[in-house]
């Protein structure tokens, strides 16, 4: 029996919707089959809370008497850089860029204590920000200098938008060599010391829906504690990675590109981390419901951890150099018991992404969506997925020689 | 009876000598090393918990006095701020004495045991977000 989410919606606004979360799923499965299960339940939320780079925000801060035109110039926002490549008062910045007298990795392993993810987290906590503006002025902006305190509450708009979020499936980061290394996976002991993952597995967005088919462009989202869309896919978007029968990616695959209101979001959910000797991030919580349209759909819902394999990398020379050697694969629930084999050895797990994070995600958006105030969309546009869509290609460099 | 935890810090002309070993011989206390760093041509650091009957440890506490070494309580204390902590457990793997732990691996729900932490701050700065603090 096939559903149309305009009729899921009808059962939204009625307060009769069934929803239950990405974990729910499996054992309602479990008991009641997959044709039964699939009639009776309107939508599976999911969820993931973790380290998400490739993120930033911009805002317009609005004019200033005399006006001032930052684009062009040189801003910073409580001594961290931002872009100011944009028209007059409009500023972006990234996640990742760290404070400007930041020693960086100068005394490895670097701090990087303070960066632009934390910028994000504090505008989006409500605190001053410092904003200073370097100008060269014009006619039409005459003003050259500019410092301030500024509030996201002033801010004309706010806006959360990241090029890459919500990775489709994740490596298990070791470290083969004999000294430790800092990664984004975290901490690596060394001689394959401890195992770091970055998943939320079964309840994670896109392993819930493996081949995108009830998300894409347009699709609304709970993002950062507030609401937001998926905008595009996201940069290294790579459907082609190779997969389960269960249609689960085994290697990083699915990314989403998103967009939200930052005024309406959480510091709880938006939230600035530092990877000692590799730099900042800013974990981003994401929800995304998915509506059971049809049996299939509920049977991509209902995959378990066990189900789920990810892929178990060096991160002291395979990663680093763009090798594609691998040692070994490893399902979520073994990586989340607290320890896998490596090479023979039994080595201890971390996450890097919170599960009870992403668990909380998807209970919240549950709630929001039994209460009438979440109401699905239909996608505007499917994401890149099979033959057509675009292969993720490493750089063919090409040097530049000196003179030519 | 009774144990007590102490940081000894050993200068580095002593670094040589047996000075530890004595406490069991001459004192008859038992003890658990829970952290030791030695520097050729530095000073020597070890964190120790000594257990056995309250005079002894008092007389083996004045023995390593006398040989020189520094003794200070162990008075760090490591906190987890629980309002910063995303409970993504990075900190588990890295935690060489299990003080930090997941509790439930259902929910993957992290825990501190206090009575378990050495204070040897492995933890503090692989947190991603700073949530594990040193109080003194």
């Amino acid at each position: 029996m096939a559903k149309t989410i305009a009729e899921i919606n009808e059962k939204i606004k009625s307060g009769k919707a069934v929803v239950v979360n990405a974990e729910e799923i499996i054992e309602i499965v479990a008991k009641k089959g997959v044709e039964q299960a699939a009639k009776e339940v309107d939508v599976v939320t999911t969820g993931t809370f973790g380290p998400m780079c490739s993120s930033g925000a911009y805002f317009n801060f609005g004019h200033t008497k005399p006006k001032i035109k930052a684009g062009g110039g040189k801003a910073l926002l409580n001594n961290v850089p931002v872009y100011a490549g944009w028209a007059a008062v409009d500023l972006y910045i990234g996640a990742t860029i760290a404070a400007q007298d930041d020693p960086l990795n100068k005394i490895h392993p670097g701090e990087f204590a303070y960066g632009g993810a934390h910028v994000i987290e504090d505008l989006v906590a409500g605190k001053d920000v410092r904003l200073q503006v370097e100008a060269y002025g014009t006619d039409c902006y005459p003003r050259k200098h500019l410092d301030s305190w500024i509030n996201i509450k002033d801010l004309n708009e706010a806006v959360l938008f990241n090029s890459r979020n919500a990775y489709q499936n994740y490596n298990v980061a070791v470290n083969l060599s004999d000294k430790t290394i800092y990664t984004y996976l975290g901490t690596l002991k060394p001689k394959i010391g401890n195992a770091n993952y970055c998943s939320a597995g079964q309840l994670s967005p896109l392993l819930n829906d493996p081949y995108y088919k009830t998300l894409g462009i347009g699709t609304r989202i709970w993002l950062g504690g507030g609401i937001g869309y998926i905008a595009w896919q996201g940069t290294q978007h790579n459907p082609h990675a190779p997969r389960l029968a269960n249609g689960v990616t085994k290697r990083p695959a699915g990314t989403l590109a998103v967009i939200g209101d930052l005024k309406e979001m959480s510091p709880k959910w938006i939230k600035g981390v530092s990877f000692v000797g590799y730099g900042v991030s800013l974990n981003v919580g994401i929800g995304i419901p998915i509506p059971i349209l049809n049996e299939e759909i509920l049977k991509y819902t209902a995959i378990k951890d066990e189900e789920i394999i990810a892929a178990i990398v060096d991160y002291s020379d395979a990663y680093p150099n763009g090798k594609s050697d691998i040692l070994g694969e490893v399902d979520y629930k073994t990586v989340k018991s607290g320890e896998i084999e490596v090479k023979g050895k039994k080595v201890p797990t971390s996450g890097i992404s919170s599960y009870k994070a992403a668990l909380e995600i998807a209970n919240d958006l549950k709630e929001s969506i039994k209460k009438g105030k979440f109401l699905l969309t239909e996608k505007v546009a499917d994401l890149p997925v099979g033959d057509t869509a675009p292969k993720f290609k490493p750089l063919k460099e090409r040097p530049v020689k000196e003179g030519m | 009876m009774s144990a007590s935890k102490m940081v000894l810090t050993f200068p580095k002309d002593k670094i040589g000598k047996p000075i530890v070993y004595k406490l069991i011989k001459d004192f008859n206390l038992s003890f658990n090393i829970m952290k030791a760093s030695i520097t050729p041509d530095q000073e020597g650091h070890m964190v120790l918990e000594l257990d056995g009957d309250k005079a002894e440890i008092d007389k083996g506490i004045k023995h390593l006095k006398d040989e020189g070494v520094k003794i200070d309580p162990l008075s760090k204390e490591i906190k987890v701020n629980w309002d910063k902590c995303t409970q993504c457990t990075a900190c588990v793997s890295i935690c060489p004495t299990d003080a930090l732990y997941v509790k439930d691996r259902q929910t993957m729900e992290m825990a501190f045991d206090p009575e378990k932490c050495i204070a040897c701050e492995l933890c503090i700065r692989p947190c991603p977000p700073r949530a594990i603090e040193v109080h003194f």
